[in-house]
């Protein structure tokens, strides 16, 4: 979905300067500087109490900065009431208004904004055809699903024309299936739409899936802002390769800009990194292994312990004697090695991050 | 549990039925509510069936309307007038100060002591009625109470104009006392069913305070806040002992009225008349809580 091109982009460019925020004595957002192109779908990433809802809820105007700017579209909205901020926003859940129905929950900021009755119904009806809920109009939350809630909330916040869209983990209450669906209507409408949408989640699959940029924060801190591959596939800290994807930790030792790696010489992400002990973060899938009944033991010689079925690929975990190793294959490949069997492992030469102490987080 | 989908998708969990040994068997889940059964059998649809049959029966045992027909006595519809005047007043004076203080609790910490506290001293202080109210206002702001004698002292007769407390006002003002703890009791599960959500929509929409409350939280608290008033109310229209230890003479109110109908020892007595008074209350409360029972299930799909 994030390769999608958009139709058209009638976005602001939003900008969060140096926005910082605590909590009695502890810091919830520390400085974070981010940058949304006009149209562009960034999410933000990262495990509970990283400081993401913070940020959004500092751009939403529901919560006061302690530093920083929040600009929208060229304005300084810092010091603006939530109400005053053009904002819209989908909620985690439950913040349909239980009393109203469908089309008057959409219509709600419209009559905020004394747009006549006849034309609020005819826009929130409008939106209820947007995310596909045209004939729901009359029904109450309780009579819709928590998808179709969650889609009126979004018909809602679009129903005001805002200039950002903000999403607060709109998905995380659904079951699975709903969310992969709803999360893709939400691309689909947020490009038709063409407006700017900062999204908030811990669900990386989600926020790789939907965003043109993925912001993955820690202890409030942007450890990185790239486009969804990058992030995936060259990391910038070591948190953010663990916290995206599985990753295997492998002892090595960096000689020359190369890690060695169980007798593998690999690639380093960091350039410059000094020589010396240092643990290498190798992905699952750059792991090949071969059956070799008759393999001595060797560093990357070990046997299967279990495999994972997860459709087209398999995750298979190797024994090493000292260390286990991830290794994702296809399924048709994993099949032929099951558990008990002796294998030798291959590690593909791509470039990879090292850990010593945290790495320094990059500025966005 | 088994899962089936809806017409519109909805999951819908319902508890399936275990295989038994043996077969099927003549369920007994419903013998845990016999004594609650029998216990509201006896002190509840026992009584009311002796007041209503009585209400129809003459002093031979034979049918007769004439019960109803002193129901249009002076006296008796004055004390139908007083009670609903009374429940009406205290019912509303006692929602609107303790929906105050039910929303001061609610936007303090959920788990904090003053919410603890105020929990506690509600429910003890809403059972707090009858005699032992009644001397607490007589010797404090009674005509001879200790407040109203310093008060005196000072220059201030709060009596000047009458002896007001043992009256309609100062009837509400000792009910008033039961009625506000009650009502924060009631009111509370309601505050709690608001949603911090709504008030952020509301403002990321473009509302105001204002906006909130006027089209939000009022709507939604309406049918609890109403619903707790008429729940006061029948409180207050079939209290009995606070009023009789406070007022001794006369009858003031219905409960006072049936009680001296029924205990009178100048020749006065008349039991069938006092059960169609008895009976008149029942249709009242009875009409109060159909209303209370609506508005519940409105505030309960809403706020639950």
């Amino acid at each position: 979905m994030a390769a999608t091109a958009p139709a058209t982009r009638a976005g602001v460019e939003v900008r969060l300067e140096n926005l910082q925020r605590s909590y009695v004595g502890v810091s919830a957002l520390n400085g974070l500087s981010l940058t949304l192109a006009p149209g562009e779908l960034v999410a933000l990433l990262g495990p509970s109490g990283c400081g993401k809802t913070t940020a959004m809820r500092l751009v939403a105007g529901l919560e006061e900065a302690d530093g920083g700017r929040v600009v929208i579209g060229g304005a300084d909205v810092t010091n603006l009431p939530a109400s005053k901020r053009d904002v819209g926003m989908v909620f985690q859940a439950y913040s349909l208004f239980p009393h109203m129905t469908a089309w008057q929950n959409v219509a709600f900021g419209l009559q905020m904004r004394k747009v006549g009755q006849d034309e609020r119904r005819r826009r929130a009806h409008e939106m209820l055809d947007i995310v596909g809920l045209g004939g729901f109009a009359d029904r109450y939350a309780h009579q819709l699903s928590g998808g179709q809630q969650q889609r009126v909330a979004l018909a809602r916040a679009l129903a005001i024309n805002p200039k950002i869209l903000l999403l607060d983990e709109p998905l995380s209450a659904l079951d699975a299936r709903v969310r992969a669906r709803l999360r893709d209507e939400i691309r689909r409408i947020q490009l038709e739409v063409g407006i700017t949408t900062l999204f908030v989640t811990h669900d990386q699959e989600e926020a790789l899936a939907i965003a043109d940029r993925v912001g993955v924060m820690n202890k409030g801190r942007l450890e990185q802002l790239a486009p969804p591959t990058e992030v995936y596939s060259r990391p910038a800290t070591p948190f953010v390769a663990e916290f995206v994807g599985l990753t295997n930790r492998l002892a090595g030792v960096v000689r020359g800009g190369e890690v060695e790696v169980r007798g593998a010489r690999l690639p380093l992400v960091q350039t410059g990194a000094a020589d010396g002990p240092a643990t290498a973060l190798v992905r699952p899938e750059t792991v090949s292994m071969t059956a070799d009944d008759e393999a001595s033991a060797g560093p990357l010689v070990g046997t299967v312990i279990a495999t994972s079925f997860l459709g087209a690929t398999s995750r298979v975990t190797v024994d090493l004697g000292d260390a286990t190793v991830l290794a994702q294959l296809t399924t048709a490949d994993a099949t032929t090695m099951p558990p008990g069997t002796r294998v030798r492992l291959t590690l593909r030469p791509d470039a990879v991050l090292i850990a010593r102490d945290e790495a320094a987080a990059v500025e966005a | 549990m088994a899962i089936q989908a809806t017409a519109t998708g909805d999951p819908v969990v319902e508890t399936a039925r275990r295989p038994r040994e043996g077969g099927r068997r003549f369920p007994l889940h419903w013998l845990g509510a016999v004594p609650f059964i029998g216990y509201a059998a006896l002190f509840l649809l026992l009584p009311t069936g002796i007041v209503v049959v009585g209400a129809f029966t003459s002093n031979d045992g034979g049918l007769t309307l004439s019960n109803f027909s002193a129901l249009n006595r002076q006296y008796i519809l004055n004390s139908f007038a007083t009670s609903l005047a009374l429940s009406a007043l205290s019912a509303v004076v006692g929602a609107v100060l303790g929906a105050a203080f039910a929303y001061a609790v609610a936007t303090g910490n959920p788990r904090g002591a003053l919410r603890r506290i105020v929990s506690s001293a509600c429910g003890v202080l809403a059972q707090f009625g009858g005699v032992t109210l009644a001397f607490a206002f007589i010797a404090t702001i009674g005509g001879a109470g200790f407040i109203t004698l310093w008060l005196r002292s000072h220059g201030i007769d709060p009596y000047a104009k009458g002896l007001w407390i043992y009256e309609l006002p100062g009837l509400v003002l000792v009910y008033t006392y039961f009625q506000i703890p009650l009502m924060v009791l009631v009111f509370l599960p309601a505050l709690d069913g608001v949603k911090p959500q709504w008030r952020e929509a509301t403002e990321s929409l473009g509302g105001t305070t204002w906006h909130y409350w006027r089209y939000v939280a009022g709507p939604l608290l309406l049918p609890a806040f109403l619903g707790a008033t008429l729940l006061l109310f029948a409180n207050s229209f079939s209290a009995y002992a606070t009023a009789a230890a406070l007022v001794s003479q006369g009858d003031i109110i219905v409960p006072i009225a049936i009680a001296n109908l029924l205990n009178s020892e100048t020749g006065l007595a008349n039991p069938g008349l006092a059960k169609a008074l008895a009976f008149g209350m029942i249709v009242i409360v009875a009409v109060v809580m159909f209303l209370y029972a609506v508005l519940q299930r409105r505030t309960a799909r809403w706020l639950g």
